[in-house]
């Protein structure tokens, strides 16, 4: 089990690489969760998988959970248990020393977009310590509907076709989405209406003012060869540029990868469903199958503390195998 | 690797068009014959094979009257969306089909909206 944690890829904050070697590693698929602490303003990130890395009574002002792409209804030999591994991630963050606020979904809710499977997950996740969760659409969440199912189920107060925004404790939230109206060729895609409600909503913040963003699929350019990328991602970003410290949370490509430009620190989490490979080094990005008793350690969580002082978000993704008695 | 599967993707296709010749010629019970095989026009039927988040093959030219089946092979949904409108499938998940009869003659460009990058024509003559 230790050995598994070696092989997750760890951080490289303030660096611009990606960890790659870890990063071939944890080509896995254990349901992603990260407790994410704001501690005097700065964010730090712990991975559910690690519980021990996180310090005794960490409290911070502020804490949260990311979990992704739970997929439910997917029922491959990738993995034919979804609700099990979905289970698992909840376990662990109900397992953490000090509870965080609530949740953030960044996604692949469902894998087919059916009423049942939405509903699975909300069951499953009522289960869960922190009562309030967020969401935005994956692409798999708005399938044959426009997102007109989703909307109605997470939708609720947001803006346009389900952005929004939120303030806890002094951190901005913004929610977007980028998985509608995609373009043949093309990436994800936010779309003129919401950036410009991005830069009215921003607009009157201090630049002093902690910044998480999160959308499905990354908000920077992965992988372009196979989708993984946000085609108007730059302009967004944009609008963040005079912050001291913004972090973006995606989803989307079922693995740990980091990416810190200035101020800004990209994080994208694990599954709680399947893994995917590495950018390139499979003919495409379809589910990947492993040994089933490597499955969870491939699946995980992931925290986020914030820590003032430094202006990067420090992430770490833990994997499912702890908690799951795997 | 992807040659390979190509090359035995457009084996896959020939044979099927054969085997549907064949059958408009009348040999096959149940099967009615299209206007197209009475002139000894080819093939009424053509499938594009979905796998590794590709169409093949990537550009399809048929006759006017012919009908496309698309069947996807990979373990996510797919769909089939015309760039025009023309003509949009369900989602479809792993082993799902969706056909469609083109009847007039032009080149018709789809893709797959929930992975866009997947994109392909069907050239109808």
């Amino acid at each position: 089990m230790a050995d598994m944690a070696k092989d997750e890829i760890s951080h490289d904050h303030n660096h611009d690489r990606i960890d790659r070697r870890g990063f071939l590693k944890c080509m896995a698929w254990a349901g992603t969760g990260a407790l994410c602490l704001f501690k005097g303003g700065v964010l730090t990130s712990y991975s559910l998988s690690r519980p021990s890395e996180i310090p005794i009574g960490a409290k911070g002002e502020l804490s949260f959970v990311q979990i992704s792409d739970s997929h439910m209804g997917f029922n491959k030999p990738a993995n034919p248990d979804v609700v099990a591994t979905l289970k698992a991630a909840i376990d662990k963050i109900n397992a953490l020393p000090s509870l965080p606020e609530f949740l953030l979904h960044t996604g692949d809710i469902s894998h087919l977009s059916k009423p049942e499977e939405f509903d699975t997950v909300d069951q499953l996740l009522k289960a869960a310590t922190p009562k309030d969760a967020f969401f935005v659409p994956g692409e798999h969440d708005v399938l044959g509907d426009d997102g007109k199912q989703f909307l109605e189920r997470y939708g609720k107060g947001s803006k346009g076709r389900g952005w929004y925004s939120f303030d806890k404790k002094g951190v901005h939230f913004i929610a977007l989405v980028n998985v509608m109206d995609l373009k043949a060729g093309g990436l994800g895609t936010l779309g003129p209406e919401q950036l410009q409600w991005l830069q009215d909503d921003v607009k009157h913040l201090s630049m002093s003012t902690p910044i998480v963003v999160f959308a499905h699929i990354p908000l920077w350019s992965v992988y372009p060869d196979w989708g993984w990328g946000t085609q108007d991602s730059a302009q967004a970003l944009g609008y963040l540029k005079r912050f001291g410290s913004v972090t973006v949370l995606n989803g989307h490509i079922h693995q740990i990868m980091q990416k810190v430009e200035g101020n800004v620190t990209f994080h994208t989490a694990m599954s709680t469903a399947f893994p995917q490979p590495a950018p390139g080094s499979a003919p495409s990005p379809g589910p990947m199958k492993v040994p089933a008793e490597q499955l969870r350690s491939v699946l995980g969580i992931t925290d986020v503390n914030y820590v003032k002082g430094k202006h990067s978000l420090a992430t770490v993704d833990s994997t499912l195998l702890d908690s799951a008695g795997a | 690797m992807k040659k390979v599967f190509v090359l035995t993707a457009s084996l896959m296709i020939v044979l099927t068009l054969l085997a549907c010749e064949e059958r408009a010629q009348g040999t096959a019970p149940g099967t009615q014959p299209l206007p197209a095989a009475a002139d000894n026009q080819p093939a009424s039927a053509a499938m594009v094979k979905i796998d590794n988040f590709n169409f093949a093959p990537q550009t399809l030219t048929v006759n006017a009257g012919t009908t496309v089946t698309w069947s996807n092979g990979d373990d996510v949904p797919h769909n089939i969306v015309s760039t025009d409108k023309v003509f949009k499938s369900k989602t479809m998940d792993t082993d799902e089909k969706f056909s469609y009869t083109f009847t007039k003659p032009g080149t018709y460009n789809y893709y797959c909206s929930i992975h866009p990058r997947m994109t392909a024509a069907v050239v109808v003559k």
